[in-house]
């Protein structure tokens, strides 16, 4: 397990999304809209589109390929679908607005 | 403690008592220990499919329903093969030929009907048979192989089908008929007449008129002969002379019967816990020969037997399609004009279209399309409702499209019953439908194919189906819950866009709340429409919110399926230069594009672009967005017209230019796509356009409403004018009209079909409300921008199209 400093907070808009790659994972960032930072892998459990694309609504991202619904807290795949993705702890620091995300 | 199940037992493996399993199965899925016997060798299958099979579009193994598997993943156990010979209503127990007994608490008999066999003599003979079981169609396929005549006794829908069937084998088919004209049961003599001719064109012989006597022949028949004297050779004969009601283990077991078993409303027959349903029953003196009654009346012994409240069954109007290719029959009701009602006619030799409607008390009761059976699952639904026809009896009888005034195709589709018969071939009734979408998630007509079975076979139910998966899909708010334009809100579009008007709300967000939307951040369909419609109604004020577009829209381009995108430049009505193509070139090089290709709108397409080369690229085109990724102007195809071209009667390529800088950026409900032709030869295909212009000599025809994608549908000729200020002028407020008032993702084709086009018409028809749509249409015209230009030289968009900076790693 290490921790990656991966940029800023204001880098993100809200309800927006910002991709970095980390050991050969892509990994997607979204800032909600209450500016929480959340991080899953992005690759959507149906046919792997880019979730970074999607749109944000509440704390699921829909996937832009097929609409499916990710919820960005577990990582699961909302109903009717089925399926997974990882997700990624993500620190905020309160003062210098820096992101880390560790793996 | 274990609860003991209840014992209920089926007697017949088909159509209609399984059917009434799998609705109880869904609504009572622990309630009863469950045991099915069936005389027939097989799982249930799809009878009416037989037809099918015979002529040659599906097999035995399509028209399985429910297989093996399906027996035992739902606990059931099946004695196939097994005929029920006796009923102990006291011990409550049946006994079957194969020496099987098995206790029930509740029994349900669905024994069908046996074929009615003519009793001539000689109807023991090898090679007389009936049509009603998948051995009689094995019978017929393997004596095509050895013989040459058939003849099938009886004109009506079975025997026509059965006829068709062997036709199609191969074989030499006559059809002997006792009345005058065919259907006799379903159709008038004039439709019937129509009918005959269409058959003996694909190769079938009648007889009618004529009486059956003898079957002749040694062990095998070798003719029918009539009673008039006459005979008809045969190698086979199929006899379809009607069913009859399959009563006999009832009667013997004394149950009340009548022509069938005896039913009330509630498929109670007159034992205590014994049931009957299907065609073996008789309810208020009917006893029904089509699956959809049967199918209603399994609904309503499904929730008997489920504990659950039913009205009960009320009886039945059935509607009759002949399943022959190439011949359309429908018939619905009473056709035969009982006394005090009246009928109105339209018939067309030329085209061999036949329409009967039949009225009494200003109610439709009846109907007989022949040649043009579009309107059939309408005029039935009309029937059926019992409404009052007084005033549309022309339209009814014309055909419903040439009104403006007749209900949509999704408000009919609303209006249907949850029983009612979708797809025919394979009896998926609506509800069937609504279950696959609502209950099981399907999102495609090909998962519900798969899930139901239902288009799986003519396919000529697929608009229907679609329609279904369109009202029902993204209903995840559940049974009950009213739904809008998505469930996030019970408010439908109109009620959104009056009451932002009223409260003059401001933003999505407010929008949400004051209209207490119930997810407080709405969705994927919600978000995009609230966008368009607050930019819609407040071009000046409101600011665009980037992050409630859909992907394709928020980034400018279209997302590919491995995270690439594309760019397609604007080439103005298809016409572009050599320094234009040698600039998209160097582009294409320098960026190592993958594809460059022709798109169907007469442009190209960079294909497979990395994001963060997104700007770059556009940067150097130095070219306006060609928008092919958004809810706007797409493309104005454009064919040479009169510059080049020998028949061109004006100027189309200038036309598609001027009408593409008048329109592009705008922001439409759905995609809006144009064409100009230079003559009504109509190289540029503007007949399938949304907005298409056709040159003749002298003026310009504008058509409205096409498409060319899922529904293909041509356009409507809105007018005819003469300068081309005057087709943009119209154009404008045609836009303008449709902007304000269709749905967002609501193409210009469905909602012309959704409001007709006479209301169009009348909006635009006035000069003056011409003019203040052109007025409105301009001012949003005039605060649009190029995207491109706006993310090249603005840093904050830009960022969004590259991946944060390379990750740094603090601790381990
Ligand atoms: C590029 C092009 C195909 C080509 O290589 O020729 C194309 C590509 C796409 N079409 Fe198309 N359509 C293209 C011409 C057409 C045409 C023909 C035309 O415009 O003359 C049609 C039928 C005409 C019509 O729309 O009436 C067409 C009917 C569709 C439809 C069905 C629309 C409908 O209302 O039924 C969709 C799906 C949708 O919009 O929801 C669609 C959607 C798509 C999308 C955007 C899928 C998507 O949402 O991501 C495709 C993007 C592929 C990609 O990876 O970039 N495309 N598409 C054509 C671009 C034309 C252009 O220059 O802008
Ligand atoms: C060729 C053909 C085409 C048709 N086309 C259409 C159409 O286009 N549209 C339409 O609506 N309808 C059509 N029908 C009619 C439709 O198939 C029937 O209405 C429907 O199958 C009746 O269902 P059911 O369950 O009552 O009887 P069935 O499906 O006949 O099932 C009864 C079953 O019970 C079994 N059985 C009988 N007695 C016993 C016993 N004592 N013990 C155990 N098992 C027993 C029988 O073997 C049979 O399998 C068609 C029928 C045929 C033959
Ligand atoms: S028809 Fe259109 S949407 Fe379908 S694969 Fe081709 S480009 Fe894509
Ligand atoms: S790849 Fe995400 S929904 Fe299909």
């Amino acid at each position: 397990m290490a921790k990656h400093l991966v940029g800023k907070i204001n880098e993100i808009d809200r309800k927006g999304s910002r991709t970095v790659r980390i050991q050969d994972v892509d990994i997607a960032l979204f800032k909600l809209s209450d500016e929480e930072v959340l991080a899953v892998e992005n690759k959507c459990p149906h046919k792997g589109g880019a979730l970074s694309e999607g749109m944000v609504c509440g704390k699921v991202v829909h996937c832009p390929l097929h609409d499916w619904k990710i919820d960005l807290y577990s990582g699961k795949a909302q109903e009717p679908d089925d399926g997974c993705v990882t997700t990624f702890a993500v620190e905020v620091d309160p003062v210098n607005g820096s992101i880390f995300i560790t793996m | 403690m274990k609860k003991t199940k209840r014992k209920l037992v089926l007697v017949g493996n088909g159509m209609a008592g399984v059917r009434a399993i799998e609705h109880l199965i869904k609504l009572a899925p622990e309630a009863y220990e469950i045991t099915i016997i069936g005389a027939e060798p097989h799982p249930n299958y799809n009878r009416i499919m037989l037809s099918s099979v015979l002529a040659g579009g599906a097999s035995l193994k399509e028209i399985v329903i429910n297989d093996w598997e399906w027996y035992k993943d739902n606990g059931i156990r099946l004695l196939a093969g097994h005929r029920v010979t006796q009923i102990d209503a006291n011990r409550k127990r049946v006994v079957s030929d194969q020496g099987a007994t098995v206790d029930y608490d509740e029994l349900i008999l669905a024994t069908g009907s046996n074929p009615f066999m003519l009793p001539l003599p000689g109807a023991d003979k090898e090679g007389v048979i009936a049509f009603r079981d998948i051995k009689d169609c094995e019978t017929m396929v393997d004596t095509s192989k050895k013989y040459k005549k058939a003849v099938v006794i009886g004109g009506g829908l079975l025997g026509l089908e059965a006829a068709r069937g062997l036709l199609h084998l191969g074989m030499d088919v006559s059809v002997v008929h006792i009345n005058p004209y065919l259907m006799e049961r379903q159709l008038d003599e004039t439709a019937a007449k129509m009918l005959q001719k269409e058959l003996e064109q694909q190769g079938m012989k009648f007889l009618l008129r004529k009486n059956s006597g003898a079957i002749l022949g040694k062990k095998r028949v070798r003719a029918l002969s009539f009673t008039d004297g006459t005979e008809a050779e045969a190698d086979l004969i199929v006899m379809a002379v009607g069913i009859r009601p399959n009563v006999e283990l009832a009667k013997s077991s004394g149950i009340e019967i009548n022509r069938g078993i005896v039913v009330n409303d509630w498929l109670e027959t007159s034992v205590e816990r014994i049931y009957a349903v299907g065609e073996c029953a008789e309810h208020r003196g009917i006893a029904y020969g089509l699956v959809a009654p049967l199918y209603e009346q399994g609904s309503v012994l499904a929730k008997k037997l489920a504990g659950l409240e039913t009205t009960g069954y009320a009886g039945s109007v059935t509607s009759t399609k002949l399943k022959v290719s190439g011949v359309d029959v429908f018939s619905a009701g009473r056709y035969d004009e009982p006394e005090g009602s009246r009928s109105l006619r339209y018939q067309d030799e030329v085209d061999g279209v036949y329409k009967k409607i039949v009225i009494q008390n200003d109610k439709l009761i009846g109907a007989v399309l022949f040649g043009d059976t579009n309107d059939g699952a309408k005029l039935f639904s009309i029937i059926k409702s019992g409404e009052s026809v007084v005033g549309r009896e022309k339209e009814l009888l014309l055909g419903m499209a040439v009104s403006g005034q007749s209900a949509s195709p999704e408000a009919r589709l609303k209006e249907m019953a949850d029983e009612e018969i979708i797809c025919g071939c394979n009896g998926v009734s609506k509800g069937t439908i609504a279950d696959a979408v609502l209950a099981k998630g399907c999102m495609s007509v090909g998962e519900i194919k798969a899930c139901t079975k239902a288009s799986g076979s003519c396919g000529g139910c697929k608009p229907l189906v679609e329609g279904l998966l369109k009202l029902y899909a993204g209903d995840e708010a559940g049974v009950g819950v009213k739904e809008g334009i998505c469930g996030c809100t019970p408010l439908g579009r109109d009620e959104i866009v009056a009451e932002i008007k009223r409260m003059r709300l401001k933003s999505i967000k407010e929008v949400m709340n004051v209209l207490e939307w119930r997810n407080s951040e709405g969705c994927s369909k919600c978000r995009p429409s609230l966008n368009y419609y607050l930019g819609m109604l407040f071009p000046e004020e409101y600011v665009d919110e980037n992050e409630s577009r859909i992907t394709n829209e928020r980034y400018h381009a279209n997302i590919q399926k491995d995270g690439t995108y594309s760019v397609v430049p604007r080439i103005y009505g298809g016409v572009t230069s050599p320094a234009e193509l040698k600039k998209i070139a160097e582009v294409a090089e320098k960026f190592d594009v993958p594809m460059v290709k022709f798109t169907g709108g007469q442009r190209l397409d960079l294909l497979g672009v990395k994001k963060e080369d997104l700007p770059k690229m556009w940067e150097e085109l130095d070219m306006p967005s060609g928008h092919a990724y958004g809810k706007t102007l797409r493309t104005v195809k454009t064919c040479v017209g009169n510059t080049f071209c020998r028949f061109g009667t004006q100027d189309a390529i200038g036309m598609g230019i001027r009408l593409e800088k008048a329109f592009e950026r705008l922001n439409t409900p759905a995609k809006v796509k144009l064409a100009v032709s230079g003559c009504p030869r109509n190289c540029a295909e503007a007949t399938i356009k949304d907005f298409g212009v056709v040159a003749i000599d002298g003026g310009w025809e504008l058509h409205v409403g096409g498409n060319g994608g899922v529904q293909v549908r041509a356009t409507e000729l809105l007018c005819v004018v003469k300068t081309e200020d005057e087709v943009v002028e119209w154009a404008s407020a045609y836009l303008q009209y449709y902007r304000e008032n269709a749905q967002w993702n609501e193409r210009t084709s469905t909602w012309i079909e959704r409001v007709g086009l006479e209301e169009i018409k009348n909006a635009l028809e006035k000069p003056e409300d011409r003019l203040a749509l052109v007025e409105r249409i301009q001012k949003t015209l005039s605060l649009t921008t190029d995207p491109w230009k706006q993310i090249v030289e603005n840093d904050h968009l830009r960022k969004n199209f590259e991946p944060l900076t390379e990750a740094l790693t603090i601790n381990s």
